[in-house]
């Protein structure tokens, strides 16, 4: 089926993650102290490689595999949702320990526990759906 | 019989990575996600489960065209079962640890968590349903989950979608967010956490 594609790349990015310890709640931890070089080796070779790769497909024009051109689109330049909603953000990546790939990738690997946190997360989002006109962007 | 080829390829996988591992087999993943016409990011999710249970009658961000995105749920799926591999069949000679720095071991001792070097698990014992009933679990689970819900849909972004896909782009906005990801966190461990873990 031409969907079950897309649960072998996530197959992938759940092994990868756990196998790197970038799951981790210590590895977290860890980064946020400055205590070991782990969490942004991979965070800057992953980006490194990404910076490569997106100049070859964008001055190739290479094409999908359902043959159009591989987009990227531009995010919105207005500042303050970026600084005020990644703040937020890393205030919870902190706490938890975890970010929301990690956090499917745990729940699979049997921390059922984690089902809380998804709801939660899922909570935060409809509320910021419904309060996104009153927040500054 | 299992040709041994096989076995070594398992041995192989199921030691602890290296970032210069991890890290590239992130930005493959992004490739192969822009392969196939997708923009890899894990926290949009979110948005499609509050959709598809309906939140599109509360507020207008969540009627859109939720089904076309059920390729990212799958994805999300893939990474639990990834997760359940790993935790499984992919396991080290010394079981699941977090091979964190000595320093690290130092710190988590000041917050009271007695773990000596070389035996920090990978999970921590909070992750648990127990935990639940501590005030700490409360924090970490639930509070810790609304904030990165919230706070990704905010930035319009998590880790996977600002800090991998959106810098790999050269997108200041995503460079800004992952500042401010940083600057979150650097407050949370610096400032907040000894009240809560204390």
């Amino acid at each position: 089926m031409k969907m079950s594609r897309f649960i072998f790349v996530g197959i992938l990015f759940g092994i990868t993650l756990y196998k790197s310890e970038a799951v981790s709640w210590f590895r977290i931890y860890e980064m946020f102290n400055f205590q070991s070089f782990h969490m942004y080796g991979i965070i800057l070779s992953a980006i490194a490689a990404g910076i490569i790769g997106v100049q070859i497909i964008k001055r190739n024009h290479l094409k999908s595999i359902e043959g159009e051109e591989i987009q990227f689109h531009d995010k919105d330049k207005t500042y303050p949702r970026y600084i005020l909603g990644g703040f937020i953000f890393g205030l919870g990546w902190a706490l938890a320990g975890v970010c929301p790939g990690p956090m499917f990738i745990l729940l699979g690997s049997g921390y059922t526990v984690l089902i809380v946190f998804l709801a939660s997360a899922m909570l935060g989002t409809f509320v910021y759906g419904l309060l996104r006109k009153k927040l500054p962007h | 019989m299992v040709p041994q080829f096989l076995l070594d390829l398992k041995d192989w996988i199921s030691q602890p990575w290296p970032w210069y591992v991890g890290g590239p087999m992130i930005a493959i993943i992004m490739f192969i996600l822009l392969w196939f016409g997708r923009e890899f990011g894990i926290s949009a999710n979110f948005r499609v489960m509050c959709a598809a249970d309906g939140a599109g009658e509360f507020a207008d961000f969540f009627k859109f065209d939720w089904s076309s995105q059920g390729w990212n749920l799958l994805v999300a799926l893939g990474a639990m079962f990834g997760g359940y591999l790993a935790s499984h069949y992919f396991i080290p000679n010394d079981g699941d640890l977090a091979h964190v720095s000595v320093a690290t071991v130092a710190s988590l001792q000041k917050l009271g968590m007695d773990y000596q070097v070389g035996q920090v698990p990978l999970v921590p014992e909070f992750y648990s349903w127990e935990a639940l009933f501590t005030l700490q679990g409360i924090l970490v689970i639930v509070v810790g989950g609304f904030l990165v819900g919230f706070g990704a849909r905010y930035a319009g972004g998590c880790t996977s979608g600002h800090a991998i896909s959106g810098i790999s782009a050269l997108q200041l906005p995503s460079m800004v967010a992952v500042a401010g990801f940083f600057m979150g966190g650097l407050v949370m461990i610096h400032f907040l956490y000894p009240l809560i873990f204390k």
